[in-house]
């Protein structure tokens, strides 16, 4: 159960084209995250999905069986939205019972299922406040508890973490890896955060403008961007991108270059430049070095012990095997 | 402003704006209350004895005093569950996307703006008149006898105006409810198997509870002393078919000239509406809250 595809799904709000024509496969089990700067169509594509919207033209299969013309409550599917959407009036228990008391189950296998749902997300002792007594982490578990006890084809998550604090947002990207990991259910993720999309995923979708710029597992979007879009998203911090005749030297009208693949020396290398800003986080240390044939500064990845002062020349040497070449039109030359 | 020179300024500035809405409250009340006790008749010139309860007594005793109870009470009901009812249904059908929406939405308030005299002699005149109203025509040119409203069903033809024009109070405050209803939480409950019906019972329902209460609440009060609808269409009659507490205050104390009596009457009506108010609390005032 959970395989989910799209054959040449589009879909239009009056003459804006929001998706031109996109295929796209999950396959069962999958952790897939929709990720793109905002506005590019991942969360009408999750709701194209969900069946909140209808599509322009082409066809959505669930598990084998055309759902373009299904409702959602027919689906199957479970969805998590941004503002967990938890009914303020209801108590935690009869939230989480909801989508079972619409399937008519009876009272006995609704309470059983609550409680279980209830165990696995460390719900127990909320069960009778009602959303507005809770956190936000708790509130966020509970819109997955919600999710979970319909047993659906695969989960729909809507920017889950975004209204949660930076702490407990790694908190929860774990919980939902784990919980992934337990139900082994089909889930698509939708978020705008890089690091959310390479640290869950097993295939991660790079959106932009309603087009896939690329399908695959994290490493290998890390690894082997297809052109300059992905490489610029994908990282932390960003790649750099150099111009003009340092990237002639390279064939290539762009090359990009990771700061963590950046050497560097005092005496000697292939690019000079003066020490700018540099940000120390124990860990590592980040330096931002101006150099010509770049608009912004170089970032640039040292251990956390390298102490370099403001105004200090430095060399920098890209490592060959991890320099990715552009062409005139953004895509990567192999 | 919490410094202690700024907060005796602020009291004094707000002293005489406090003062005025006091006494504008207060002085009406007590002299009610102290001509409640006299024996006062206008027709009757010279002393105004101090008579104890009698004037209670007279009220409380008046044939028409409990129709007069029960018509308030099927009043206020009627009218207030027209106006939830019908309000709820309008605000649900308002709510949705159309053409000319917003030149809808104001000629759907309209009727609130229309003084309660004159629409109460639109209504009789127009409408509800046997031979010239519109309801009286239409019926004779189906071939059916024309209903005398005022005539054969005083008091439902009272509550049809009145509904007619408090519908749009309600449905203005129950649409803007509805329309602060988060979506994310509706198409939530469709992911979740709810169907329109479902959606509008576990979800729209307990979101507008609150507009509810409030709608009713403030309908009750001015519902209480609905007068001038009455006035100019049935007098209260036929017999006091229409006669409600207010009218019966004004036949009292401007019909017969026993201002005693009727200020006697007006201190029941404000035990009245307290009591009543005090009920409505109860019952639903848990809404307002949490």
């Amino acid at each position: 159960m959970g395989q989910i595809s799209l054959s040449q799904v589009t879909k239009s709000f009056g003459d804006v084209n929001v998706i031109p024509p996109l295929d796209l496969e999950i396959n069962e089990g999958e952790f897939v995250v929709f990720v793109g700067p905002s506005g590019c169509g991942k969360s009408t594509l999750l709701r194209l999905i969900a069946g909140l919207e209808d599509v322009t033209s082409g066809h959505i299969a669930i598990d084998g069986q055309d759902a373009t013309d299904v409702p959602p409550a027919k689906r199957g599917l479970a969805m998590v939205f941004q503002s967990y959407a938890l009914y303020p009036h209801m108590t935690v228990r009869k939230n989480i019972a909801f989508p079972l008391r619409m399937a008519k189950l009876d009272q006995a296998a609704q309470d059983k299922k609550v409680e279980e749902a209830a165990r696995v997300l460390n719900l127990t002792d909320y069960l009778d406040r009602r959303p507005g007594q809770l956190s936000g982490g708790q509130r966020q578990r509970v819109a997955i508890g919600r999710a979970i006890v319909r047993e659906p084809a695969a989960f729909l998550f809507d920017e889950p973490l975004s209204n949660l604090d930076a702490a407990l947002r790694v908190n929860m990207r774990l919980e939902i890896s784990e919980l992934h990991k337990q139900l082994d259910t089909t889930m698509i993720y939708v978020t705008h955060d890089q690091v959310e999309a390479m640290t869950m995923a097993d295939k991660i979708v790079v959106l932009r403008a309603g087009n896939i710029e690329q399908v695959g597992s994290p490493l290998e979007l890390y690894r082997r961007p297809q052109n300059k879009f992905v490489a610029g998203f994908i990282g932390s911090p960003k790649m750099n991108f150099l111009t003009g005749a340092t990237a002639a030297a390279y064939d290539a009208q762009t090359i990009g270059i990771r700061p963590e693949h950046l050497e560097v020396s005092r005496d000697s290398g292939d690019w000079k430049g003066v020490v700018g800003v540099s940000e120390h986080l124990g860990s590592d240390t980040f330096f931002h070095v101006p150099v010509p044939d770049s608009d912004d500064p170089l970032t640039v990845r040292a251990s956390g012990e390298v102490d370099l002062k403001r105004g200090e020349e430095i060399f920098l040497t890209p490592i060959q095997e991890h320099l990715h070449r552009f062409d005139d039109q953004g895509l990567a030359i192999r | 402003m919490a410094t202690k020179a700024s907060r005796a300024s602020a009291r004094l500035m707000i002293s005489p704006a406090v003062i005025l809405l006091l006494g504008w409250m207060i002085i009406p009340l007590s002299m009610t209350l102290y001509f409640s006790f006299l024996r006062y008749n206008l027709l009757q010139p010279g002393p105004t004895p101090f008579v104890g309860w009698e004037n209670y007594y007279w009220f409380f005793t008046d044939p028409s005093f409990s129709a007069a109870m029960i018509n308030t009470l099927v009043l206020v009901g009627g009218v207030l569950t027209i106006t939830t009812v019908g309000g709820i249904c309008f605000a649900l059908l308002l709510d949705r996307p159309m053409f000319g929406q917003g030149i809808i939405r104001i000629m759907v308030i309209a009727p609130f703006f229309v003084m309660p005299t004159v629409s109460g002699l639109v209504w009789k005149n127009m409408f509800m008149n046997p031979v010239n109203g519109i309801f009286g025509r239409i019926a004779t040119s189906l071939g059916f006898q024309p209903v005398d409203f005022f005539g054969q069903i005083p008091m439902a033809s009272i509550i049809l105006i009145v509904s007619w024009m408090w519908l749009p109070f309600a449905t203005l405050i129950l649409l803007t409810a509805l329309q602060s209803l988060d979506q994310e939480q509706l198409e939530a409950a469709e992911m979740d198997g709810a169907n329109w019906r479902n959606r509008f019972w576990f979800i729209m329902l307990p979101h507008m509870a609150r507009a509810i209460t409030v709608v009713i609440l403030i309908q009750t009060i001015f519902l209480l002393s609905i007068f001038a609808e009455i006035l100019v269409t049935t007098n209260g009659g036929p017999g006091v078919a229409t006669t409600n507490l207010t009218y019966l205050i004004y036949v009292s104390s401007l019909l017969q000239f026993d201002v005693g009596i009727g200020s006697a009457g007006g201190v029941v009506a404000i035990i009245l509406a307290n009591i009543v108010a005090l009920f409505l609390m109860r019952m639903i005032g848990k809404n307002l809250d949490a």
